[in-house]
C-alpha cells in the first residue's frame, strides 16, 4: 500500500472540510472493498477520511411506511436487526448474505452504494425497493442513483448520509453466488409495494437495473409463472470466466421466478 | 507517523505507526504476537481474524490507526495461564486442526459464531466458516470442535 495522510472526521461537515482540503482524498467508510483494493496498488489517495466517528451516519430508524439506515450502518446492524426483520425481512435477509461474518461486521451500506460493485447485493435492495439515497445536500431516487460500472449520481463532493426504504407489501431477494467470493453471479429482488411491483437486478450487468416486463407482468399476476418465460436480453450484461452473459440472463430469470415464489 | 493506543488481550499499547500499517502487521510485528497469522492478505482466508470490540474482524483488513481506542483479544488473549480457552479446548479434543496454520483464525471465528448462534447446528457453522479458509480441508473436525466447544 501507497503511503497516505489519514483523518478522523469528526461530523459530515468535517468530513467534507477534510476532503475537499485534500489533494485526491477519499472517504473510508468500512474499507471492505477500499483497502484491498489499495493493497492491490489499485488506488492510491493521497488522504483517507475515515467516517467511523460520524455519530449522525449510524442507526436505523423505522416509522409506518419506511426503513431508514445511517449510511456506516454495517450489514451486520441490518441483519440482526429486529425492527428491519419485521418491517422489510427480505431486506434483512440480504445483508446477511454479504461476504462472509467478519465482513458484514465492518462493511457498511453506504460504503457499498458509494462504491457501487456489479455484483453487490445492496444495489438489488434499492432498486427492486426503490429506496432513496439521502445526501448531505439532496435526494437521490433509486432509478436515478445507479450510472454505470462503479459508477454513480454522486458527485466528488457528496456523500451518503442515509437510505431510506419503503415498507412494501411483499418483497424476497434471491441469490445466485460466485462459488469461490460469494458475491452476486445474479441477484434479483422482487417487491410488490403500493405503487405496483419492482424487480431489481445486480450482478447482471455493469450496474443495477429494472425489467419493466417483468414488473407488468406481475402486476397483473404476481405469481412465478408470470415471469417463467420472459427472457432479459444478453447484450451489454457481464461476461466473464465464471459465466457468460447468456448465462448471467438466463439466472435473471430464473433467480425472478424464485424470489417470487419466496415473497 | 501517528501515535495509535488500544488495549490489546487486556492490556493498555499504544505506538507511533505510518497510517498505512494494517492492524495484523501491528500487532504481529510491533507487539510481536505472532498467533494471529497472514494467509491471503486479501480478506478472504480469515486466518488474520482476531476480535476487536468483541466482533470477530479480519485484521488483514483494517489500519491498525482505525483500531484506536479499540479494545482487541488475539489467539495469545484466551487461555487464563495453563488453562485454555473453552473453543481451544475443543478444538484440541476434536482434532479440528491438521497444520495449524488456519486455527488461530478459526478459533476466533468459532468463538464469535457460538456468541451469535449459542446452539449453532452443522448447516450454521458451515454457512458462518465461509470466510474462513483451511488449506488443508480439515473441516469435518473444525466444524465439531465449534459445536461441541462449552462456551
Amino acid at each position: 500500500m501507497y503511503q497516505f495522510e489519514y483523518h478522523k472526521a469528526s461530523s459530515v461537515d468535517d468530513a467534507l472540510n477534510k476532503l475537499s482540503g485534500a489533494d485526491d482524498g477519499k472517504i473510508l467508510a468500512g474499507g471492505m472493498t477500499l483497502l484491498p483494493t489499495m493493497k492491490q496498488r489499485l488506488a492510491a489517495p493521497s488522504d483517507l477520511i475515515d467516517l467511523a466517528g460520524v455519530k449522525e451516519l449510524k442507526g436505523i430508524k423505522v416509522d409506518r411506511s419506511s426503513v431508514t439506515i445511517g449510511a456506516m450502518t454495517t450489514h451486520f446492524e441490518v441483519h440482526s436487526s429486529p425492527d428491519v426483520q419485521k418491517a422489510i425481512p427480505a431486506l434483512a435477509a440480504l445483508a446477511g448474505l454479504i461476504g462472509d461474518p467478519m465482513v458484514r461486521h465492518r462493511g457498511t451500506i453506504g460504503g457499498s452504494l458509494a462504491n457501487s460493485d456489479p455484483s453487490a447485493d445492496y444495489p438489488a435492495a434499492v432498486i427492486g425497493l426503490g429506496a432513496t439515497i439521502k445526501t448531505n445536500s439532496r435526494e437521490i431516487a433509486a432509478d436515478d442513483y445507479f450510472k454505470d460500472l462503479f459508477e454513480t449520481a454522486l458527485g466528488d463532493d457528496e456523500l451518503i448520509v442515509s437510505v431510506s426504504f419503503p415498507i412494501p407489501k411483499r418483497a424476497a431477494y434471491q441469490k445466485f453466488p460466485q462459488p469461490a467470493s460469494r458475491y452476486a453471479m445474479v441477484g434479483v429482488m422482487v417487491a410488490e409495494t403500493a405503487d405496483g411491483v419492482r424487480v431489481g437486478v445486480t450482478g447482471a450487468g455493469p450496474c443495477a437495473f429494472r425489467v419493466p416486463e417483468m414488473e407488468k407482468a406481475l402486476t397483473a399476476k404476481f405469481a412465478p409463472e408470470s415471469v417463467a418465460d420472459i427472457k432479459v436480453s444478453s447484450d451489454g450484461l457481464n461476461s466473464d470466466i465464471h459465466g457468460s452473459n447468456e448465462y448471467r440472463a438466463h439466472l435473471v430469470t430464473v433467480m425472478a421466478k424464485r424470489a417470487v415464489a419466496n415473497a | 507517523m501517528g501515535k495509535v493506543s488500544m488495549t490489546v488481550n487486556g492490556k493498555a499499547v499504544s505506538a507511533d505507526v505510518e497510517p498505512r500499517t494494517l492492524l495484523v502487521e501491528y500487532i504481529r510485528e510491533h507487539l510481536r504476537l505472532t498467533g494471529t497469522h497472514v494467509g491471503c492478505d486479501t480478506t478472504q482466508c480469515g486466518a488474520c481474524t482476531v476480535h476487536v470490540n468483541g466482533q470477530a474482524m479480519k485484521s488483514c483488513t483494517m489500519l491498525a490507526v482505525q483500531a484506536e481506542g479499540a479494545d482487541i483479544t488475539t489467539i495469545e488473549g484466551l487461555a487464563k495461564g495453563s488453562e485454555l480457552h473453552p473453543m481451544q479446548a475443543s478444538f484440541k479434543e476434536n482434532h479440528g486442526l491438521q497444520c495449524g496454520f488456519c486455527t488461530p483464525g478459526m478459533v476466533m471465528a468459532g468463538i464469535d459464531i457460538r456468541r451469535r448462534h449459542p446452539n449453532a447446528d452443522e448447516q450454521t457453522v458451515r454457512h458462518e466458516l465461509e470466510g474462513n479458509m483451511c488449506r488443508c480441508t480439515g473441516y469435518h473436525n473444525i466444524v465439531k470442535a465449534i459445536m461441541n466447544a462449552q462456551v
